[in-house]
C-alpha cells in the first residue's frame, strides 16, 4: 500500500510503452456504493485501458465501498427511491424488509444472463490492465476505514493529488 | 484515412493470425477481449473478430482508432459482425 503516491511517476510499465510517449488518460470519480452504480466507472476504466489509455478511478464517499474488502462483493441495489430499479415498487413497499435483497438478486440475475462480469471480476480485469485505484483519504477518515480494510494495491490520496492526476487527463467524469 | 472494405469475400479476406469469437458478449467485453488478443499479436498481424453486440459496429472501429491499429475490413451480417484488425506499429 502506497500512502503517498507519486502521481508524476511514469505509470506505463507495459512492453512497447516507450514507442508511444504520451498516452491518453481518463480520470474517473466513483462516488456511489450501490451495485448498479459500481458498474459504470469500472466499465469505463476497463474500456479505456483496453483502448491503450491510462485510467484512474478515485473512489470517494460511498464509492469507497467498491474498494472495501468486506463490502465489494456484497454491493446492493436500492429498492427505495429508485423508480428505474429492477423491481418497480412504490416507496412504501420498497422500504419493506427484503425489498433491497430482491432488487439486488434481480440485477445479479440480469447480469449473469447477459454474461456480464461481476463487480469483483471487473475489478480484477481493470487491475490486470493497469487501472489505478485511488482511495479518498477523507472518506477513510470520516467513515473509519483503515488502509488494511481496502483491497490491495490502492493509492490513498486526497483531492489535490487526484486533481493533479486528472489535470493530465483528456477525459474526466464524476459518477 | 482509407475506408475499410465493407465486405469480406472469402477469396480476398485478410489472413488472420488469431480468431476471437465474442458472440453473445456485450460491451465492454468484445473491446476488452479484442484488446488482450491484439496485445498478444505482433505489429502487422491480423485479428479476426466476431461480435453480436450491435454496439460493436461503432466500438470496434473506435478501438482500432484509439489503439493505432487498422480496421482492414468488416462485414455486417445483421445478427453478427466480422472485423479484420491489423495490429499497428508495423514499420
Amino acid at each position: 500500500m502506497t500512502v503517498a503516491p507519486d502521481l508524476h511517476a511514469v505509470t506505463d510499465q507495459s512492453p512497447g510503452a516507450a514507442a508511444v510517449p504520451k498516452r491518453k488518460r481518463i480520470a474517473l470519480v466513483a462516488s456511489k456504493g450501490t451495485l448498479d452504480q459500481a458498474y459504470p466507472p469500472l466499465i469505463l476504466a476497463t474500456t479505456a485501458a483496453s483502448l491503450g489509455w491510462e485510467a484512474g478511478v478515485y473512489f470517494t464517499f460511498y464509492g469507497l465501498d467498491i474498494l472495501h474488502k468486506d463490502r465489494f462483493e456484497k454491493l446492493k441495489v436500492a429498492s427505495l427511491a429508485n423508480p428505474a430499479g429492477p423491481i418497480q415498487l412504490p416507496n412504501a413497499l420498497g422500504a419493506l424488509p427484503g425489498a433491497t435483497k430482491a432488487a439486488t438478486k434481480m440485477m445479479q440475475k440480469w447480469m449473469t444472463r447477459a454474461r456480464m462480469p461481476t463487480v469483483p471480476e471487473f475489478i480484477e480485469m481493470s487491475r490486470g490492465l493497469g487501472v489505478r485505484f485511488f482511495a479518498c483519504s477523507t472518506t477513510m477518515g470520516v467513515m473509519g476505514v483503515e488502509a488494511a480494510d481496502l483491497i490491495d494495491g490502492c493509492d490513498i490520496a486526497g483531492a489535490a493529488a487526484f486533481l493533479d492526476y486528472a489535470a493530465e487527463a483528456e477525459v474526466s467524469m464524476f459518477i | 484515412m482509407t475506408q475499410p472494405s465493407t465486405s469480406t469475400d472469402p477469396a480476398t479476406a485478410p489472413v488472420a493470425k488469431d480468431v476471437l469469437d465474442c458472440s453473445g458478449l456485450l460491451c465492454p467485453l468484445p473491446v476488452y477481449r479484442a484488446g488482450l488478443a491484439l496485445d498478444r499479436l505482433e505489429p502487422g498481424d491480423v485479428l479476426e473478430l466476431v461480435t453480436t453486440d450491435p454496439g460493436s459496429l461503432e466500438d470496434i472501429p473506435a478501438l482500432a482508432r484509439q489503439r493505432g491499429d487498422t480496421l482492414l475490413s468488416f462485414e455486417d451480417r445483421g445478427i453478427s459482425q466480422i472485423f479484420y484488425l491489423a495490429k499497428g506499429g508495423a514499420s
